[in-house]
């Protein structure tokens, strides 16, 4: 019996102590969860997972002796569609690291889920800073932009212009309250004035009576705070009512190369945006833009170069961690910086929030255009500590504890 | 002046007049479902897909042959209302004898294909398509700049309405059909040939969608989602005024883009869902619709 008892002591030791230093189950699954048919398919969707898997060939689909898998599920820009997924894939499907997830109320939910369940979470897609905030995780990594580094580029850069008074069309979710909220807190702090604001439902087709409000208001910008779909209507839009005629400058909040793309040079020129990324940078940039454009027959967005470049640090840190464990793996990838063709040293902060330099950008004009997906000329670059909140003040609970 | 509930009147009328004319590419989205469910007992779940299919059509023709917005003002709807009639004959005409679902079910699979193909095709970011020359710019009313391109699609639409309203309830030919969609059988023993004419009715109801999707396409992008986006509208703007009426579907679709636009005013976060608190109020009380006959 004792002989029995200690055997079977020895053996469970033995088991639970080989366990932590391999990697569970033999394979690391990714699973890249993202919008596939709705408004955000083109900024994320499946050239989101050729990213990540463009990553795992880089290591030659085998990381610290295990081979890698890459998974895809659409949430339908649906929290509780993403929250189930999430949940469903970590319980059932022995996901390890789910990456990108736009849509901030989507990843919101994912977060509780990953912290809960100690999976690490690479957040490409989404803006809201209550992810490096109030929301945030020990496993959780926010990459590749905020809305704090949209107000930060494109808002302070208008106000520095002269265009103190602002009135917001905002998406009425989770995103599109924290971009507003940040635009309009450090339009505030620069002296500006806003005039108002006006939410419109997420997906919305006309934007006809919002522009006659903010044309109304008299602002000299109209912010809008959405993203994709909606973005792309409301600037149409507000060329047909002409809104810029009238002397009233309109600033897209979050516009991604596709949204440009969408729009045409014609239509989309002179607006200014803040980027995390834009293909034709340099030859590193030029380089990886090709390869991708050859996989998905456009040039990436900064959601899809984020997921790339989250993965490839991820992986880098199972690879120097020897395991898939998500604490360890956090914490060799805060100790390491991140270098690739996205970021050179880019610092993982307590809260998550990776800090790297962002950009500062406008549309060109037709005729400055050498051809397709030439459309951004980069004004300026905004260092990470400019672009980014500095954790102390971020309202993450992590980050107090760090200072006890 | 007077301000009503902390709204100028300026901004009001500007509203209004901006309901009107959502209200009036409503009411040409939803005449086309009206007619096909009116004369054929059809649901054609396929309609938000039919106008997707008719802005894509005006893409194309401008795209690859040249052609310009008010040729294919005609070319688009003829197009999609040709896929309308070999869809008729090749599927639905099977389904006539049995029930009203497998008709929903049918189109509703139809239109989630399109959609699919389109969109695996094209992406969802949409495609530009420029305003004709001739309607650019706008009229500064005083109260609010109307675009030249919006009152057109007012013009159009009404004038669309109005006439097919009147081709139905006012002419022998609309005699006929109604008559035919009554009785069949009786009106086939009469000499009347009653498959065509109700084919030809389909591709007229889905040529409408298509004609829809062409006005469409200089204000919204052209992308694969925007007729799943509208469809689910124009079915209750049908449904409110009377599954079978005509009448019903354009005085609704103006209303409904009236009491949208109001709503865009005093609290826009609710903009999307005042048409089917309506709808829910009005099966309510009057389940056959505001217009509708009890069937």
């Amino acid at each position: 019996m004792r002989t029995l008892l200690l055997t079977g002591a020895a053996f469970a030791a033995l088991v639970s102590g080989s366990a932590s230093a391999q990697v569970s189950d033999n394979v690391i699954k990714i699973g890249v969860l993202n919008d596939r048919s709705g408004i955000y398919a083109d900024i994320a969707g499946e050239g989101s997972a050729v990213a990540a898997r463009m990553a795992v060939e880089e290591f030659g689909g085998k990381v610290a002796g295990a081979t890698v898998e890459v998974i895809t599920g659409d949430h339908q820009n649906k929290a509780d569609i993403a929250a189930n997924l999430a949940r469903q894939w970590i319980d059932t499907d022995k996901v390890d690291v789910i990456a990108d997830v736009p849509n901030s109320a989507a990843a919101l939910a994912v977060q509780g889920i990953t912290k809960d369940k100690k999976r690490i979470f690479l957040m490409s897609g989404p803006g809201s800073t209550d992810l490096t905030g109030k929301s945030c995780s020990p496993t959780g990594f926010h990459w590749t932009y905020d809305n704090h580094a949209m107000a930060a580029g494109t808002g302070r850069a208008l106000v520095e212009q002269g265009k103190k008074s602002w009135y917001f069309i905002t998406a009425d979710y989770a995103f599109g309250h924290s971009l507003e909220a940040e635009t309009t807190a450090m339009v505030k702090q620069l002296n500006g004035t806003v005039k108002g604001a006006v939410r419109h439902p997420l997906g919305t087709a006309d934007f006809s009576s919002y522009l006659l409000q903010a044309q109304g208001s008299g602002a000299q910008v109209i912010g809008l705070a959405n993203a994709g779909g909606d973005t792309t209507n409301a600037v149409k839009q507000a060329a047909e009512f002409g809104i810029t005629q009238g002397g009233q400058d309109l600033a897209g909040l979050l516009l991604f190369i596709n949204d440009v793309h969408a729009l045409g040079l014609s239509t989309a020129q002179g607006l200014l945006l803040t980027t995390g990324f834009y293909w034709d940078m340099n030859d590193e940039t030029r380089a990886w833009a090709k390869k991708f454009e050859e996989k998905v027959g456009r040039k990436p967005s900064m959601i899809q170069a984020g997921v790339y470049s989250s993965v490839r640090h991820y992986l880098q840190a199972v690879q120097a961690a020897g395991t898939d464990d998500a604490e360890k793996v956090a914490a060799k990838m805060r100790a390491t910086p991140v270098n690739d063709m996205l970021m050179k040293n880019g610092k993982i902060a307590e809260n998550g929030r990776v800090f790297h330099d962002m950009y500062l950008a406008q549309v060109k004009k037709p005729a400055e255009s050498k051809g397709a997906w030439d459309y951004y000329k980069i004004v300026s670059t905004m260092p990470a500590a400019q672009a980014f909140l500095d954790p102390k003040n971020s309202g993450c609970p992590l980050v107090k504890l760090a200072q006890n | 002046m007077f301000e009503l509930l902390g709204v100028a009147p300026q901004v009001l009328f500007g509203q209004l007049l901006l309901g009107l004319i959502n209200g009036s590419f409503y009411a040409l989205l939803s005449l086309g479902l009206a007619v096909i469910f009116g004369m054929l007992n059809v649901i054609n779940f396929a309609h938000g897909a039919q106008y997707m299919l008719g802005a894509f059509a005006a893409w194309m023709l401008m795209q690859w042959a040249g052609v310009n917005y008010w040729l294919a003002l005609f070319l688009a709807p003829t197009v999609v209302g040709l896929v309308g009639v070999v869809l008729e004959k090749t599927l639905l005409s099977r389904l006539y004898k049995l029930d009203h679902l497998y008709g929903l079910l049918l189109t509703f699979g139809l239109a989630l294909m399109l959609e699919g193909g389109f969109r695996h095709q094209f992406g969802v970011s949409g495609m530009p398509y420029p305003i004709p020359d001739a309607l650019k710019g706008g009229q500064n009313l005083g109260f609010m700049f109307m675009p030249n391109y919006r009152g057109w699609v007012v013009v159009a639409s009404l004038t669309v309405c109005l006439g097919t309203w009147y081709a139905i309830e006012r002419t022998q030919l609309g005699a006929y059909l109604r008559a035919a969609t009554e009785n069949p059988v009786l009106v086939q023993a009469f000499g009347i040939n009653v498959p065509i004419m109700i084919t030809a009715t389909y591709g007229f109801g889905v040529a409408l969608a298509g004609l829809a999707g062409v006005l469409a396409a200089p204000i919204y992008q052209v992308n694969p989602l925007m007729g799943s986006n509208l469809i689910i509208i124009v079915f209750a703007v049908v449904v409110i005024g009377g599954m079978g009426s005509i009448l019903g579907a354009i005085v609704t679709g103006l209303g409904l883009g009236l009491l949208e636009g109001l709503t865009k005013v005093f609290y826009p976060e609710a903009s999307n869902i005042v048409i089917f608190v309506v709808m829910a109020i009005v099966l309510l009380i009057k389940p056959a619709g505001l217009f509708g006959r009890e069937r």
